[in-house]
């Protein structure tokens, strides 16, 4: 017995702050289980986005191979083209015309390659630059807005205030048809019907809802003291606003923004409905290119890429904040 | 000493006055736009829903009473449209739920990396649903898409087209939705495990508590209030889905995946313009999902109180 306790040695350090239950063989084991299933489950998670981007460097026979072609493709830039410009076929005696000059682009080379010529760029591009100019105008009007009345709403106290917040959620809580079938014939009567502004006053409201109840979260951290403070000091309320709260609410305002930003890059329901051309986005279009004799998938997979990058990039960037935006600020961290 | 406080009071009652204006010019423009385009409206197709108004139509609306309730109400296919959409609701939270939670006790814990890969998880719940919609569409397809590939089936003669057939098509736009928002459950479900206090823990692994009984009677527990918001949040969104089944089926085939909101669309909307009953549908739709919030605020309460 005694010798089985002399030969006994701690295998580490005994670190007291570490919890009694995880010391020992079988809470190790656990704990690397869990670190492989969780690269598993990502690795999982990531499967359809993988593809996604695996079918939009692929030709478009690559594209609808049977068996599905993993990474026996040579990837192409073809989708991509297809998607950004609108093409001619080429006949026989053009197609040779055109092979034997010389100053053409990469892209007109890979049209070429199909046996087409670009005569111009797509719809794509013009839906692309109106879901920017969309997305971007209704952002910065919703957290302007959002922000001074976030603040009115943290600061003060306003007659009917959890009223005013309930009903600023309420355009979230509804599917978008119920909230699209009375705005759509106010728009008709007032004109608004296909146009950017339609649709930027729109998302600036429904992105409200967002950016007042993210901003007074944000806002009701701030402690009122730094603003009494910097008043007792001289400041008006607006100084002490602008140079003692803005300040300390850069994070949050920033966080805002991007989910903002992403709501209205995202919506697909109000665009569909109350746009037909010139004012239309781009969610609504993806799913309507079509090429030649069919679904052009590789297009089609390159334009979902292209509108779901900058969202990737953005929720890395955002991922302290990301609990706190889906929640619309009920739970924080 | 008599200046001092008399300046002191007068600066305070002029800030007073000021802090008034400023709180309404604040205010303002976003009560404005609200009552603009949130409130009006939703007055505006309540009276609509009580006529027989069609958008294409020159008709002025003429006031029909509660016909079109009766008249949607009595219709055997749109309590199927009902059930479908509580169907999709009850498979996709329930998996929803099961999964994430499952993801949360296995990312819990902190190790080199475990930040980028519950971001890289987490990716799904911020794409348009729309676009993922289509392409899922894709990775069903039965000849190349890589889903029944990855089931095991080499070559598409005898493996199931999901989207084609009535039984299964349902599914697929469930194990979408699941993919999609299992991530949302588990973030709220990672916040709530790491509230856990370690003393709870420690204190049972001193009394020799099995991890089961660690589980039920420690974790569950804690959890159980931040996993019901996520549910409420995913029932109430399952309501309203809308732009993942028309990115995928729009609503077929036949009407398997025909939800209420993709009902309602086509009925206010696509071909038949009846914006009287769709104003009626959308307010049966809103009663469903107040319903619902409410049932489940209650629970909550509950929870929390007890």
């Amino acid at each position: 017995m005694s010798a089985t306790k002399n030969n006994w040695q701690p295998r580490s350090p005994v670190n007291y702050s570490t919890r009694v239950d995880k010391v020992g063989t079988s809470a190790r084991t656990a704990r690397s289980i869990r670190i492989v299933l969780a690269f598993v489950l990502a690795g999982v998670m990531l499967i359809p986005v993988f593809w996604l981007g695996l079918t939009s460097f692929k030709s478009r026979s690559d594209a609808i191979a049977v068996p599905p072609k993993v990474l026996n493709f040579q990837p192409t830039l073809e989708g991509f083209v297809n998607l950004l410009t609108d093409r001619s076929v080429l006949n026989a005696r053009r197609l040779e015309l055109m092979k034997e000059r010389t100053d053409l682009n990469w892209y007109e080379e890979i049209a070429l390659s199909n046996g087409q010529q670009i005569t111009g760029a797509s719809q794509f591009v013009g839906r692309l630059r109106n879901s920017v100019i969309i997305a971007g105008t209704s952002t910065i009007l919703a957290v302007i807005l959002g922000l001074l009345a976030a603040y009115s709403f943290s600061r003060f106290k306003v007659p009917g205030e959890s009223d005013w917040l309930f009903f600023i959620l309420s355009t979230r809580m509804l599917p978008p048809v119920v909230v699209t079938i009375p705005i759509f014939l106010m728009y008709r009567q007032l004109g608004l019907h296909d146009t950017h502004l339609g649709l930027i006053l729109l998302y600036t409201v429904f992105n409200l809802s967002l950016t007042v109840w993210l901003l007074k979260g944000f806002l009701d951290e701030i402690p009122r003291e730094y603003e009494e403070a910097a008043m007792v000091d001289g400041y008006t309320r607006l100084q002490a606003f602008r140079k003692v709260v803005l300040p300390q609410a850069v994070t949050g305002i920033a966080a805002t923004t991007v989910f903002s930003l992403i709501f209205a890059w995202n919506e697909y329901a109000f665009a569909l409905m109350l746009t037909t051309e010139r004012a239309r986005t781009a969610p609504p279009t993806i799913p309507t290119i079509l090429g030649r004799g069919g679904i052009e998938w590789s297009a089609i997979a390159a334009g979902s890429l292209g509108f779901l990058i900058p969202v990737v990039i953005v929720t890395f960037v955002l991922r302290k904040h990301l609990l706190r935006g889906v929640t619309f600020g009920a739970i924080r961290q | 000493m008599t200046a001092f406080p008399a300046d002191s009071t007068g600066r305070q009652s002029q800030r007073q006055i000021s802090d008034r204006a400023i709180k309404w010019i604040f205010i303002t423009p976003t009560l404005i736009l609200l009552i603009l385009l949130n409130i009006f409206p939703l007055f505006y197709s309540l009276y609509l829903s009580f006529t027989d108004f069609s958008a294409i139509t020159k008709e002025a609306p003429v006031w029909v009473g509660f016909a079109n309730f009766g008249k949607l109400l009595n219709d055997p296919q749109m309590w199927k449209y009902f059930a479908t959409t509580g169907r999709f609701a009850f498979l996709s939270v329930g998996l929803q739920t099961l999964i994430g939670f499952g993801m949360a006790l296995i990312l819990r814990e902190k190790f080199n990396g475990s930040g980028i890969v519950t971001t890289l998880i987490l990716i799904p719940m911020m794409l348009s649903p729309v676009v993922v919609g289509l392409f899922w569409k894709l990775i069903y397809n039965p000849s190349f898409g890589i889903f029944n590939y990855l089931l095991g089936y080499s070559s598409p003669v005898g493996a199931p087209d999901w989207l084609a057939s009535g039984s299964l098509a349902l599914w697929a736009v469930v194990i979408t939705d699941v993919w999609m928002w299992s991530p949302f459950v588990m973030l709220l479900c990672l916040s709530g495990l790491n509230a856990i206090p370690d003393y709870l823990y420690e204190a049972a692994a001193i009394d020799r508590a099995s991890s089961w009984f660690q589980f039920r009677r420690i974790t569950l527990p804690q959890v159980m209030p931040l996993l019901l918001i996520a549910v409420l949040f995913r029932t109430i969104e399952a309501f309203k889905s809308f732009d993942l089944v028309m990115g995928m089926t729009g609503g077929g085939p036949g009407d398997a995946t025909e939800l209420v909101a993709v009902n309602l669309y086509r009925m206010a909307f696509q071909g038949q313009w009846r914006t009287g009953q769709a104003s009626a549908l959308a307010y049966i739709i809103l009663i469903v999902i107040i319903a619902i919030s409410n049932v489940y605020i209650r629970n909550l309460n509950k929870i929390r109180e007890g």
